[in-house]
C-alpha cells in the first residue's frame, strides 16, 4: 500500500494538498500525519481512492471536452431524427464497456475498503491499556480504571498513553451525542448515550496530538477539544503513579487560603479534589489540575492568568458553558489560582 | 342557471380560445388569487416562494462565512450561529430544494409535457402550496423572534430532546417538517396520477419525456421516504411535548433509533433532490445536441435503479456510530453500487453530446457546470462510502464540501439551466445573454472558491458546525478565501435576479419554441394559455414536435364549455374515459389555514389537536360539498354518455 501512496503523490494536486496540510506550526490534528497503524492504513486507503478519483475526473473531461469541440455548430440545426444505426450500435458497445470498467473499479475500492475495515478490527490484545472516556457538554472525562479502587485515576481533557502498545478506549456519553476524533491516531467514533463503544488504537511516535468533538453537541461544540499525550512507557507509568496520589496538602499559608476558598465557595459543588472535602462529579476532576497543559477542554493554556480569567468569568470565554461566574476578591482569586496550580 | 348554459348557450359568438379561457379561467380579483387551481399559477408560486427561501438560506450562508472568515471572530455568538446553520440547512433542504426541484418544476411542467389541461387533483395542489408556504413562514417568524431551531438540520436527540433543548425552538423545526412533508406527499400523488392517467393519446410509457420519468420516480420516492421523517419528527415532538420517551435513553428509549428513521428518509431525500436534476440534464442535452437522447431505456432504468438503491444506503450517514463491521461493509457495497446507474447516465449523456450537433446556449453552460461540479462531488462520495476513510472525514468540512458539490452540482446547476431553458416558456421572453454569462461565471468560480478548499480543511482536521476555531490551527487563511467565494456566488445570484426583472419586461420575444425542442410544452404558446393547449395533442414519438406526422390527429370530442379532460390508460395511453376536473374554490385555502392552526397550536398545547380538528373538519366538508354547478355539469355528461 505504501507503494501506491508514494506513486499517487506525483499528481500535482496531491502535492498541493500535501503541502497545504504541512504548512505552519499547526497543532497535530490532521489525517495526513499518521502516528499509528490505524491512521496510516486509512491514509493509504485515501491515496488509493484519491488516485482513482483524479483519473476518472480527467478521463470523463477528456470525453466531454472532445464532444464539445467535435461537432459544435453556432446555429440551431434541425434535429437529427434517424441517427446512423451502426454508429449508435458502436456507442452502445462503448457505454457497456465503460460500465464494465466502472464495475471493476468499484470492486477494487470495495475490496480495499473491506480489507482496511478488517484491519481496523485486528488490533486485539489480551492485556491492552484500558482507558475510559466519557463525553460531557463540553469536556471529556478520562478514567484509568483499576481493580483497586484507591488506584483508580480520574482526570479530564488530556489522555496520556504509552507508545507502542495497543490501547482500548471504552467510551460513553453522560448527556448528548459526542464524537471522539484525533485524526493523527484513528478515525472518529460517536459517543451515544445508552450505547457503549470501544476504540482500539496504537501510537508509535511520542508527541502531543490534538483531537476535537466531531458531533454537534450544543452551544460550545466548538470548544470541546482534547490532547492525547503519547510518551514512553516509563514516563507514562511515572505520570500514572503521580496521578494515583491524592492532592498534596497546602505547603504554605497562601495555598491553604486557596484551598479554603475552594472548599467554602461554589467550586466544591461541582468539582472533586481527592484528599479534600470536595467530591462532586458534575465538572472535571481537579486533583492534579496543575499537571495539565490546558484548561476548559483545551481552550486555554494552563497558566495563572488564563486560570484566573476562566474562574472569574467562564461565560465570556465559552458562552453557555455550565460553569457559573465566580466574583471573588483579588486576594481570594490569587490564592485559589496558586492552590490549583500547585496540584501537580 | 348552469355554467353549461352560461358558456355555450348564452355565448355562441365566442371563438374556441375565448370559450376555453372562460371555462378554465379563475374568478377575477384578489379572491380569485386565493381560489385558483391552475397548475401553472400554483407552480409559479412554488417557484417564486422556493426561490425566496433559496435567497434567505443563501443570506444565512453569507453570515456564516463572515463569522468563519477569521479565527476567534466575535461577529456571531454560538447561540446565533447555531440557529443560523440549522436554519440554513433546514431552509435549503425542506423549503428550497425539494419544493423547487420536485414540487415547483413538476407542478408547472409535467401537465404541459404530457399534454394535459391541468394537473390531477388540482384543489389538492392548491392546498399543498398553502401548507408549504405557511410552514415556511412559521419557521422563519420563529427565527426572527429568536426561537429558531439550533440543533442542526437533522436534530439528533438527546440534544434536540426536552432535557437539552428546552423552549419551543426544536418544536418549530419538527412541525415545519410536518408542514412541508404533507405538501410534498400531496404533490407526489398528483404527479403520479397526472403521468399515469392523463397523458396525451399515443404517449405510451416508453415515450414519456425523461423529465417526467424523473419526476414520477421522485414522487414514488417521496411517497415511501417522507412518512419516515414525519414519523421521526412527530415522535420527537411527542417526546418534547407529552414525554413519550421514544428517544430518551434514560427511560428505555433509543437515541440511535431516531438516526435510522431520519436517514431512511434522509438519504432518499438527496435523490429526491438530484433525480429531477438528471431529468433536466437529459432534457437540455437532447434539445441542444439536436438529437433524441442516447440510451433512453438505459437512462430511465438507471433512474429507477437509483430510486431503489437510494433506500438501501442510509447507514453510510451513521458509520461512526460503531455498527458491526459486516453491516458497515454491506452499506459500503450498496453505496458504491449506486455509482453504476449514475455512471450509465453519464455515459449516455456523453454519447448524446458526442454524436449530436452541439449548439451551445445559456442553458448548456449550466450543464457544463453540472458535469464539473457534480462529478467532483460524486468522486468524493466514493471516499465517504469507504468506512475507515469515512471515520476520518465524517462530520468535517470534507463532508460539507462533498454535499455542496453533489447538491449544488446535482440540483442547483441543472436548476439554473432549467431557468434559462424554460423562462421563455413561462414568461414569453428570453433571458439576457450578457447577464446570463456573468451570472454563470460568478457563480461557478465563487462556488469552487468557496467549497473546494473545504475538502482540504476537513482533511486538516476542521470539524463542521463549529462557530469558531483557535488561531493556532492555521485554518484562517483558507476560511477567508472561502468567504470571498461566497460573496462572488451572492453577486452571481444578484446578476440573475436583475436579469429576470430586466428580461421579464424588455427581453426578446421568445415565440412558442425558441430552442427548437421536441417535447409537448413547446407545442403551445409562450406563456401557455390557462387551458394549456387549444387542440389537445396526440403523440407519435418520444420527441413529438420532431417526430409527429404532418397530419398527426388531434383529440376531439372533449367538451370545451366545462372542465372536461381525457383519461388514458397507464401503459399505452389509449383513451379510457372522460372526467370533470374541479373548478376554482376558496376551500383549499381555508383548509390550509385550519391545518396551520392545528399544527402550530399543537406546539403549545395538546388540546389544539382536539379543538383544531373542528375547523379542519368544517373546511374539508366545505371542500368536498358538491355545488349546484358541478352537479348540473355531471348530469349533463350523463346525458351525453347515454345518448
Amino acid at each position: 500500500m505504501n507503494l501506491f501512496r508514494h506513486n499517487s503523490r506525483v499528481f500535482g494536486i496531491a502535492a498541493i494538498l500535501w503541502l497545504a496540510s504541512c504548512g505552519g506550526q499547526q497543532p497535530q490534528q490532521t489525517m495526513f500525519r499518521p502516528v499509528g497503524p490505524m491512521s496510516a492504513r486509512i491514509e493509504g486507503l485515501w491515496w488509493f481512492i484519491f488516485a482513482i478519483a483524479v483519473a476518472v475526473f480527467v478521463i470523463v473531461w477528456i470525453f466531454l471536452a472532445g464532444a464539445a469541440a467535435r461537432r459544435r455548430v453556432h446555429e440551431q440545426l434541425p434535429p437529427e431524427l434517424n441517427p446512423d444505426p451502426a454508429r449508435e450500435q458502436r456507442y452502445l458497445r462503448r457505454v457497456m464497456v465503460a460500465t464494465g470498467i466502472t464495475l471493476v473499479v468499484l470492486f477494487a475500492i470495495l475490496g480495499h475498503t473491506v480489507v482496511t475495515s478488517k484491519y481496523m478490527n485486528s488490533l486485539q490484545s489480551k492485556n491492552p491499556v484500558t482507558i475510559q472516556v466519557y463525553g460531557h457538554q463540553w469536556w471529556w472525562e478520562v478514567q484509568y480504571p483499576n481493580d483497586d479502587a484507591s488506584l483508580w485515576v480520574t482526570t479530564a481533557n488530556e489522555i496520556h498513553v504509552p507508545v507502542g502498545v495497543p490501547i482500548v478506549l471504552q467510551t460513553g456519553s453522560r448527556d448528548v451525542i459526542h464524537s471522539f476524533w484525533a485524526p493523527n491516531i484513528q478515525g472518529k467514533r460517536d459517543l451515544i448515550p445508552g450505547h457503549s463503544s470501544a476504540i482500539w488504537f496504537q501510537v508509535d511516535k511520542e508527541g502531543t496530538y490534538r483531537g476535537q468533538c466531531a458531533e454537534f453537541c450544543g452551544h460550545q461544540h466548538a470548544h470541546m477539544a482534547f490532547y492525547i499525550i503519547a510518551e514512553s512507557p516509563e514516563k507514562f507509568q511515572a505520570w500514572l503513579d503521580q496521578q494515583r496520589k491524592p492532592a498534596p496538602d497546602p505547603a504554605n499559608a497562601t495555598l491553604a487560603h486557596g484551598k479554603d476558598v475552594f472548599e467554602k465557595g461554589t467550586c466544591m459543588m461541582c468539582h472533586t479534589i481527592r484528599g479534600t472535602n470536595a467530591g462532586s462529579h458534575v465538572g472535571p476532576d481537579l486533583t492534579h489540575i496543575g499537571s495539565r497543559t490546558s484548561i476548559a477542554a483545551a481552550t486555554l493554556p494552563n497558566n495563572p492568568g488564563a486560570l484566573a480569567g476562566w474562574i472569574s468569568d467562564p461565560q465570556a470565554i465559552k458562552p453557555g458553558v455550565r460553569m457559573p461566574p465566580n466574583p471573588l476578591t483579588g486576594p481570594d482569586l490569587q490564592a485559589l489560582v496558586a492552590y490549583l496550580q500547585s496540584l501537580k | 342557471m348552469s355554467t353549461v348554459e352560461n358558456i355555450s348557450a348564452t355565448t355562441p359568438h365566442l371563438d374556441r380560445h375565448e370559450r376555453l379561457s372562460l371555462t378554465w379561467g379563475d374568478p377575477p380579483g384578489i379572491l380569485g388569487w386565493f381560489m385558483t387551481v391552475n397548475h401553472k399559477r400554483v407552480g409559479k408560486r412554488f417557484m417564486i416562494t422556493a426561490f425566496i427561501f433559496f435567497l434567505l438560506g443563501g443570506l444565512l450562508a453569507v453570515l456564516m462565512r463572515l463569522q468563519l472568515s477569521r479565527p476567534e471572530n466575535h461577529f456571531l455568538g454560538p447561540d446565533k450561529y447555531n440557529q443560523i446553520f440549522t436554519m440554513h440547512g433546514s431552509t435549503m433542504m425542506f423549503l428550497f430544494a425539494v419544493p423547487m426541484m420536485f414540487e415547483a418544476l413538476s407542478v408547472y411542467f409535467v401537465p404541459l409535457m404530457v399534454g394535459a389541461r391541468n394537473i390531477a387533483f388540482p384543489r389538492l395542489n392548491a392546498f399543498s402550496y398553502y401548507v408549504y408556504v405557511f410552514g415556511g413562514i412559521m419557521l422563519w417568524v420563529a427565527f426572527v423572534y429568536n426561537a429558531g431551531p439550533d440543533v442542526g438540520w437533522f436534530a439528533y436527540p438527546p440534544l434536540s430532546g426536552p432535557a437539552f433543548t428546552p423552549g419551543k425552538r426544536a418544536d418549530f423545526w419538527a412541525q415545519m417538517i410536518t408542514f412541508t412533508e404533507l405538501s410534498g406527499l400531496a404533490v407526489a400523488v398528483e404527479v403520479v396520477v397526472t403521468v399515469m392517467k392523463t397523458r396525451a393519446p399515443g404517449m405510451s410509457l416508453n415515450r414519456l419525456p425523461i423529465f417526467c420519468w424523473a419526476e414520477v420516480i421522485t414522487s414514488l420516492m417521496v411517497i415511501f421516504a417522507m412518512p419516515a421523517v414525519m414519523l421521526s419528527s412527530t415522535m420527537l415532538i411527542m417526546d418534547r411535548l407529552i414525554a413519550t420517551h421514544f428517544f430518551n435513553p434514560s427511560e428505555g428509549g433509543d437515541a440511535l433509533l431516531y438516526q435510522h428513521m431520519f436517514w431512511f428518509f434522509g438519504h432518499p431525500e438527496v435523490y429526491i433532490i438530484f433525480i429531477p436534476g438528471t431529468g433536466i440534464v437529459s432534457t437540455i442535452i437532447a434539445a441542444f445536441s439536436r438529437r433524441k437522447v442516447f440510451g433512453y431505456t438505459a437512462l430511465v432504468l438507471s433512474t429507477v435503479a437509483t430510486g431503489f438503491i437510494g433506500f438501501g444506503v442510509w447507514v453510510h450517514h451513521m458509520f461512526a456510530t460503531g455498527l458491526p463491521q459486516l453491516s458497515e461493509n454491506f452499506f459500503t457495497a450498496a453505496s458504491l453500487m449506486i455509482v453504476v446507474p449514475t455512471g450509465v447516465q453519464f455515459f449516455c449523456w456523453i454519447a448524446t453530446l458526442w454524436s449530436g450537433r452541439l449548439h451551445f446556449e445559456l442553458p448548456m453552460q449550466w450543464i457544463g457546470g453540472f458535469f464539473f461540479v457534480f462529478l467532483i462531488g460524486g468522486l468524493t462520495g466514493l471516499m465517504l462510502a469507504a468506512v475507515p476513510l469515512d471515520w476520518q472525514v465524517h462530520d468535517t468540512y470534507f463532508v460539507v464540501a462533498h454535499f455542496h458539490y453533489v447538491l449544488l452540482g446535482g440540483a442547483v446547476f441543472p436548476l439554473f439551466g432549467a431557468f434559462y431553458y424554460w423562462f421563455p416558456k413561462i414568461t414569453g421572453r428570453m433571458l439576457g445573454e450578457a447577464l446570463g454569462k456573468l451570472h454563470f461565471w460568478l457563480f461557478f468560480i465563487g462556488f469552487n472558491l468557496t467549497f473546494f478548499p473545504m475538502h482540504i480543511l476537513g482533511l486538516r482536521g476542521m470539524p463542521r458546525r463549529i462557530y469558531t476555531y483557535p488561531v493556532e490551527m492555521h485554518w484562517g487563511s483558507v476560511n477567508a478565501l472561502e468567504s470571498i467565494g461566497a460573496i462572488l456566488m451572492g453577486l452571481g445570484v444578484l446578476a440573475f435576479i436583475w436579469n429576470v426583472f430586466q428580461s421579464n419586461r424588455f427581453g426578446r420575444i421568445a415565440g412558442a419554441d425558441p430552442w427548437g425542442a421536441g417535447t409537448l410544452e413547446w407545442a403551445t404558446t409562450s406563456p401557455p394559455p390557462n387551458y394549456n393547449f387549444l387542440d389537445l395533442p396526440t403523440v407519435g414519438g418520444r420527441e413529438p414536435l420532431w417526430e409527429n406526422a404532418p397530419d398527426q390527429p388531434i383529440v376531439t370530442g372533449v367538451r370545451e364549455d366545462m372542465r372536461e379532460v381525457l383519461v388514458t390508460r397507464p401503459m399505452d395511453a389509449e383513451p379510457e374515459h372522460l372526467t370533470l376536473y374541479p373548478s376554482p374554490t376558496i376551500w383549499p385555502f381555508l383548509t390550509s389555514l385550519a391545518v396551520t392552526g392545528l399544527f402550530i397550536g399543537s406546539i403549545f398545547t395538546p388540546w389544539a389537536v382536539v379543538w383544531g380538528a373542528i375547523p379542519v373538519a368544517i373546511t374539508l366538508t366545505g371542500w368536498f360539498w358538491p355545488t349546484k354547478k358541478e352537479t348540473e355539469e355531471k348530469k349533463e355528461i350523463e346525458v351525453w354518455e347515454n345518448r
